[in-house]
């Protein structure tokens, strides 16, 4: 038992931090929120050809690192503290969504231009309100030369930017995987103009979208969603506790400088206490986030049950999600009156906590389902 | 990062849960599961029986050095052993305040002639410990210590008088560690001195304090000019604090995932009787029940951090807020019992004021987010030494 970064983690995550702070500071998150695809393009390229983040996840016969889900927690961990604009995580969610099929040669493909630096994002949901198979609404009907896709998903991570989609459809009592390029005709891609202004989403409409036999990745794929989703929220918990931390961090630092009645208000026990539960629900979260990414390299091997993964998944989306919120909420109350500016950063990472703690379920919901896996079933014991 | 204990660790486990299987049965068969925190006051002396059979087996002081009895333990391996001892409803140690604190302290601190008076009774069970630190007067202000021992030169003993407060076993016992001032024109932290004082002499009087529970488990200790040898203490006269500071870093956490296998014990009755009694049918119950889950989870990754960190012994990030962690999940535990078990609650299992184990649960998890720490000391410890936010000033004391 050693639940500890390794040196090489230790490694990386160093490397990630360094490299952030130079290439990630407020003015280049604040440029690319501004622009069209809400993405840090030179930067996102400078990643790709001299870090090669996006290949973490990629298998190393397809070109990839062949490293596991704790290593890009590392990487996106930092990512969440930055801010960073750029879709690491929407490339590795198609990655490991492209793993499930990894026996496929266009699986295979894409994995291979995914550690090239290709951007493929993942569209399985419209979210009204659902998440999981039953917020699918794209629907793939058979034709003779292949599959006519009709419908529309949205919440499409990093997906108005994307070079290649993989799309989510129902079919009989299954769900199928798809291949879809933005260019197609039957597709319309555009961003969805969103609160927080840090994590770009894309909206795809397909009317009629006519996809070949070879484009198609699976027509057996309802198993697999699940734990796609399970592992993408461990992403997503990695980027929330990052954003926690950075709250935490940049209060701390704003109430040492504020001074009030002729002391810094950090002097104040009334400040300090806050600080004190923020740090504590970072680190708590900090801690799930690090088993979720343990559970989640097992679930990769098949070490672990899926139930194994769900609970990890759903116990890191209930406390990173609140952690974030509340971090970034009770930054803003730290920092007084400027806290409502739009001049300091904390009002960012507050909108990026909200539209985090939504995607993939809100923390109520997750802990709606441990309550069911508690309650419910046969067994007493979840654990 | 490896989640898993070794094969080797593993193997070690089975001889604990082997060995505690076997002897945790017949005339100890009553004892299991009892003894613990606000239960500490039920089956003394079996509990006292139970040590020797512990030393027996070699399963007491298992973390010291084998030239004084011990095993040499890993860290993973006294995690394991506290874990497997709280699986098979080990009692509560009467021995732990001798084991885990003023055992460690004389290995780190003691003169030669300390180790060998006191450290044997300790290992083999026979010579139970108080704790003599809290007094009315210093509670979270620690150093704020009245006790007061002066060297008598001509007889060679410390003549110690003042009083303590919050000691458990103190009937039980045959020793107290006592923090006392040695230099009355010192305040504070400076010029304390750190006693070891028998138990059974005419100086030392004890009054047991009834709690909420209609328990009594903590006591008040009176020293009117109690007596010590001028070897007994620790250390030099001045470094009273250095030594008290020092003993409250060795436990290291080793504990703490026993306590969360009693923690998950007492969640398993609260889950089992929502399903039964139909509270488990609440919305608002089962947000609690699964943060409760959450919660008990989170406690058990922040100890493998813990233990898994720092090997120079400092005190990390994680276990500055490790109290305040569990204090608060266990005390908001003992409400959501209430709220599962609903009108049923209030009925006691037996008049005039006999508590079931959930009522217990709830009235004294208000006492772990006040004692070893109130949450509010801890948040300032937190604050100050984790974020490095600007200390609290002083008054005069």
């Amino acid at each position: 038992m050693k639940f500890s970064f390794t040196d090489e983690q230790l490694m990386l995550k160093d490397s990630v931090e360094g490299f952030l702070t130079e290439h990630s500071d407020s003015s280049a998150v604040r440029a690319a929120m501004s622009s069209t695809s809400g993405i840090d393009e030179r930067l996102w390229q400078k990643i790709c050809t001299d870090m090669y983040w996006q290949a973490i996840l990629v298998p190393e016969e397809f070109g990839g690192l062949g490293l596991g889900l704790l290593e890009v927690v590392i990487v996106l961990e930092q990512m969440g503290r930055f801010l960073t604009p750029v879709p690491l995580s929407a490339g590795v969610q198609s990655a490991l969504a492209l793993r499930t099929l990894v026996e496929k040669p266009l699986a295979q493909t894409m994995l291979a231009d995914l550690a090239q630096g290709q951007l493929v994002a993942f569209a399985h949901t419209a979210a009204r309100p659902h998440w999981d198979a039953q917020g699918v609404e794209v629907v793939a009907t058979e034709a003779p030369n292949g599959w006519v896709l009709d419908g529309e998903a949205r919440f499409i991570a990093s997906g108005n930017s994307a070079d290649a989609l993989l799309v989510v459809a129902q079919i009989d009592n299954n769900l199928g995987l798809f291949r879809v390029a933005p260019s197609q005709s039957g597709v319309t891609l555009s961003k969805m103009p969103t609160m927080d202004q840090t994590r770009p989403m894309g909206m795809l409409g397909l009317s009629g979208a006519v996809v070949s036999v070879a484009d198609c990745l699976s027509t057996d794929w309802e198993d697999h969603l699940e734990s796609v989703l399970a592992l993408s929220r461990v992403l997503v918990g990695a980027e929330q506790v990052g954003c926690a931390q950075a709250s935490l961090d940049q209060s701390v630092a704003y109430v040492g400088e504020r001074v009030q009645f002729g002391r810094t208000i950090a002097s104040y026990q009334a400040i300090k206490h806050k600080a004190a539960d923020m740090m504590l629900k970072v680190e708590s979260a900090r801690s799930l986030l690090y088993y979720a990414a343990c559970v989640g390299d097992e679930a990769l091997m098949e070490t672990v049950t899926s139930h194994d993964l769900r609970e990890a998944a759903a116990m890191l989306a209930s406390s990173a999600g609140d952690a974030a919120f509340f971090c970034a909420g009770t930054g803003i109350q730290l920092h007084g009156g400027v806290g409502i500016t739009e001049e300091y950063d904390i009002q960012l990472y507050f909108k990026r906590a909200r539209s985090m703690e939504a995607y993939l379920g809100r923390p109520d919901e997750q802990r709606e389902l441990l309550a069911a896996m508690l309650l419910d079933g046969d067994d007493c014991h979840a654990a | 990062m490896q989640l898993r204990f070794t094969e080797a660790d593993e193997k070690f486990r089975g001889q604990v849960s082997d060995w505690l299987s076997d002897n945790l049965s017949g005339d100890f068969a009553v004892i299991r599961h009892r003894g613990g925190p606000g239960d500490e006051h039920v089956y003394v002396e079996e509990r006292k029986a139970w040590e020797g059979r512990l030393a027996e087996g070699g399963w007491t002081c298992i973390g010291w050095p084998e030239a004084w009895g011990g095993k040499d333990a890993t860290i993973e391996q006294q995690v394991i052993f506290n874990e497997e001892y709280a699986r098979a409803g080990g009692p509560g140690r009467v021995g732990h305040i001798g084991e885990t604190l003023t055992g460690p302290t004389l290995l780190a601190f003691g003169s030669e002639l300390q180790k060998q008076r006191y450290l044997p009774g300790i290992r083999a069970g026979k010579e139970l410990w108080c704790q003599g630190y809290s007094e009315p007067g210093a509670g979270s202000d620690l150093s704020a210590v009245r006790t007061r021992a002066v060297l008598d030169e001509n007889t060679q003993t410390w003549r110690i008088t003042g009083q303590k407060v919050w000691t458990s076993l103190a009937h039980e016992s045959d020793f107290v560690f006592v923090l006392a001032r040695t230099d009355l024109a010192e305040k504070g932290h400076k010029g304390l001195g750190f006693f070891l004082v028998p138990m059974n002499q005419p100086g030392v009087t004890i009054r047991p304090i009834t709690q909420l529970t209609g328990t009594a488990e903590f006591n008040e200790v009176f020293f009117d000019d109690a007596v010590c040898g001028s070897d007994d203490i620790v250390g030099e006269p001045g470094q009273g604090w250095k030594i008290a500071m020092g003993l409250l870093g060795f436990e290291r956490g080793v504990s703490t995932l026993g306590q969360q296998m009693l923690f998950q014990t007492e969640l398993d009755e609260i889950i089992r009787i929502a399903r039964e009694n139909g509270a488990g049918k609440n919305p608002a119950i089962r947000q609690r029940i699964a943060e409760a889950h959450i919660g008990l989870r989170t406690l058990r990754y922040n100890s493998l951090r813990m233990l898994s960190g720092g090997d120079d012994g400092s005190l990390n990030r994680e276990a500055m807020i490790y109290k305040l962690c569990w204090s608060s999940w266990h005390r908001n535990l003992g409400k959501l019992a209430m709220d599962v078990l609903g009108p049923e609650a209030e009925i006691l299992e037996a008049a005039p004021y006999s508590l079931g184990r959930l009522q217990s649960l709830f009235l004294f998890t208000r006492a772990d987010t006040i004692y070893g720490g109130t949450n509010q000391i801890q948040r300032n410890i937190i604050a100050e030494r984790a974020l490095g936010m600007p200390r609290e000033p002083r008054g005069e004391s």
